[in-house]
């Protein structure tokens, strides 16, 4: 039985192994993908922060999408420093989370109606890229002007840095931020309040929970955290297209990354990162460069088999095999 | 560009976003038939449609044959996926939370354009059939697209025909309103179910051969019309038929005059906030009854 303390035990063992990356990457590729995995686990994160109470979005693309193209924007037009354009675009997105958000919670819009309004936000996102090609640079995509250089290898003002190790630290504080709001959801009356609403809504609206308020907030979360994320990505890679950051492939990429990890644990989605990561970059080094379109099918079989085999993720379906060892109960009541 | 009702080329415009919701309502005919009986949101439909175009494309270009016998070739490939693609992937998860059913189905949406890319490469494929356009005074209109748009609401009037004049039709009606009772009274539901997907593949397999005629074919044209298909299915209210016959046309008139004074993205922009803005207006869908 692993007890709580084991389990924090494990957790600054695995934190203390994650320090060390830098150190133990044998080249910058590794560390790329490490740092690519992070930044996607906390994207993913966020994303389930919402998505594991039914609220299954697949407009996060737009939140990614508004937080690359406005710091990248206010950037390279105005000048202006990530350090204002990140709040300004997580306020943004925030904003237009509660914008659609509210009509849905309110008009009671769910399941494959909230999934397909929030897909049709994703959409607008990605056309106004495109349709704004003027400012935006359109499909081509745009560069966040660069500071950084071989005379200068770090800007704080920019948030840009050569070393690909600083990079990782950054982003790793970041993921631990978004671990920790993960937790602090998961600990909080809203989420009892929200399991209920995602059960039984009128139940629970009747029992005092207020249901429209608290879906907001948990939007209000995530749409932030992919915000943040897309805006660190802009900066990262020094690259951004409307297909990258918005529209319906990368929504479904990040609800399929937190299904596959596994949605109910704090550490699902990241492991979801790592699954959906390291199979697209396996499948890209085995085949990618003589047979086009093998790896995207393999990944999307990959999904279906995830979906119809392990609903509940990775994670899910190894920490359901730790609870039932351990307490010799099922994990559901049986049917009655 | 002044607003002119006797402008030509406005009246154009107007005619020829007529024909492409032809085509849009075409699209959302099948998508409308899965789910209004088995109640899952193929996300990739559109990929179905892809393969379909493909099929007939290899059909006709590569091994020669006759246009139409490619394009019945066509709609047999559809009605082929559609069945796999419930057989396969829906059945085994009919009982898990809905939302699952659509998202097992944005696998296969991945799976489809890997597999096009795989197969076809990403270069364009045209079926390089042109049957001349007809000129009324100074508009033009491609035949193409006339017979898309006829082909649609000749498809329309059959499917409706189907669904109220034949005990089969009369089946998948009565599944699709009680899901529970039916199976007492003597109608398989799998068996409904299976013939549902072959039918909406099918219709796939048609609104392919139509696109295949207007539109050049790559892996990822799926992409690009996907989404419109599903904002005006949920626009006509999931399952509803005829509003998912009138939401293609107010869709297709706001992106063509969107794209006549401005650009085309706008055109898009415009129509997709539209519909943001109604499903908050009438989320049961413009024909729809608030249960």
């Amino acid at each position: 039985m692993i007890g709580a303390n084991a389990n924090l035990g494990l957790k600054l063992a695995g934190l203390v192994g994650l320090l060390f990356v830098p150190f133990l990457a044998s080249d910058d590729y590794v560390l790329h993908i490490a740092i690519s995995m992070l930044l996607w686990g906390f994207i993913y994160t966020g994303w389930s922060v919402m998505g594991r109470f039914g609220l299954t979005s697949l407009g996060h693309g737009a939140f990614v999408g508004i937080g690359a193209y406005v710091v990248t924007m206010l950037w390279n037009q105005a000048g202006i420093s990530p350090w204002i354009g990140i709040p300004v675009a997580t306020l943004l997105a925030v904003m237009v989370g509660l914008a659609i958000g509210y009509p849905c919670f309110r008009y009671r819009i769910t399941g494959h109606y909230f999934a397909l309004v929030t897909l049709a936000l994703a959409e607008v996102a990605r056309l106004l890229i495109v349709a704004l090609r003027d400012v935006t640079g359109g499909s081509l995509g745009v560069t966040p002007d660069a500071v950084v250089g071989p005379d200068v290898p770090v800007s704080l003002a920019a948030i840009q840095f050569s070393s690909k190790a600083v990079w990782f630290y950054v982003v790793l504080g970041v993921w631990l931020v978004g671990l920790i709001v993960w937790r602090a959801v998961d600990r909080s009356m809203m989420r009892y309040g929200l399991e209920a609403a995602s059960e039984e809504e009128d139940a629970a609206a009747a029992l005092g929970v207020r249901v429209t308020r608290i879906k907001l907030v948990v939007t209000a979360i995530s749409a932030a955290m992919a915000a943040v994320g897309g805006a660190l990505y802009g900066q990262y890679q020094l690259y951004i297209n409307p297909e990258t950051v918005s529209g319906i492939a990368i929504s479904l990429q990040i609800v399929f990354a937190a299904i596959a990890g596994g949605m109910h644990n704090q550490i699902g989605p990241t492991v979801g990162a790592f699954i959906t990561i390291m199979l697209a970059e396996s499948l890209r080094q085995i085949f990618g460069n003589q047979v086009h379109g093998l790896d995207v099918m393999i990944y999307g079989a990959m999904l279906v088999l995830f979906i119809i085999y392990m609903p509940r993720g990775v994670v899910g379906a190894l920490a359901g095999r730790f609870v039932r060892r351990e307490r010799h109960v099922p994990a559901r009541p049986a049917p009655a | 560009m002044e607003f002119s009702i006797t402008d030509p080329f406005l009246w154009e415009t107007v005619i020829q976003g007529l024909l492409f919701g032809g085509v849009l309502a075409l699209l959302s005919l099948g998508l409308n038939l899965v789910f209004g009986v088995i109640d899952v949101v193929w996300i990739c439909y559109a990929e179905v449609v892809m393969i379909a175009m493909y099929s007939v494309w290899w059909f006709h270009v590569v091994l020669g044959l006759p246009l139409l016998v490619a394009m019945a070739g066509g709609i047999g490939v559809g009605a082929v996926l559609g069945t796999i693609l419930h057989y396969v992937v829906i059945r085994p998860i009919l009982d898990t939370p809905p939302i699952n059913q659509l998202l097992v189905t944005g696998g296969v949406l991945f799976f489809l354009q890997g597999a096009a890319t795989l197969v076809f490469s990403v270069d364009f494929r045209t079926l390089g059939v042109s049957l001349g356009s007809v000129s009324v005074g100074d508009m033009f209109f491609p035949w193409n697209r006339i017979a898309a748009f006829v082909t649609s609401l000749v498809t329309v009037a059959a499917i409706w025909l189907f669904l109220k004049r034949t005990y089969l039709g009369a089946a998948i009606r009565a599944i699709s309103m009680d899901r529970e009772v039916m199976p007492l009274m003597g109608v398989n539901p799998a068996r409904i179910y299976l013939l549902t997907s072959a039918l909406g593949g099918a219709l796939a397999g048609l609104a392919a051969c139509l696109l295949a005629l207007l539109y050049d074919i790559h892996p990822a044209i799926g992409l690009s019309f996907g989404p419109l298909t599903f904002m005006v299915c949920v626009l006509g209210g999931l399952g509803n038929m005829f509003g998912g016959f009138v939401a293609a046309f107010i869709f297709a008139q706001f992106i063509a005059l969107g794209g006549y004074y401005t650009e085309v993205e706008w055109g898009y922009v415009i129509a997709f906030a539209f519909f943001i803005v109604m499903m908050f207006v009438r989320p049961q869908g413009i024909l729809g009854a608030r249960n």
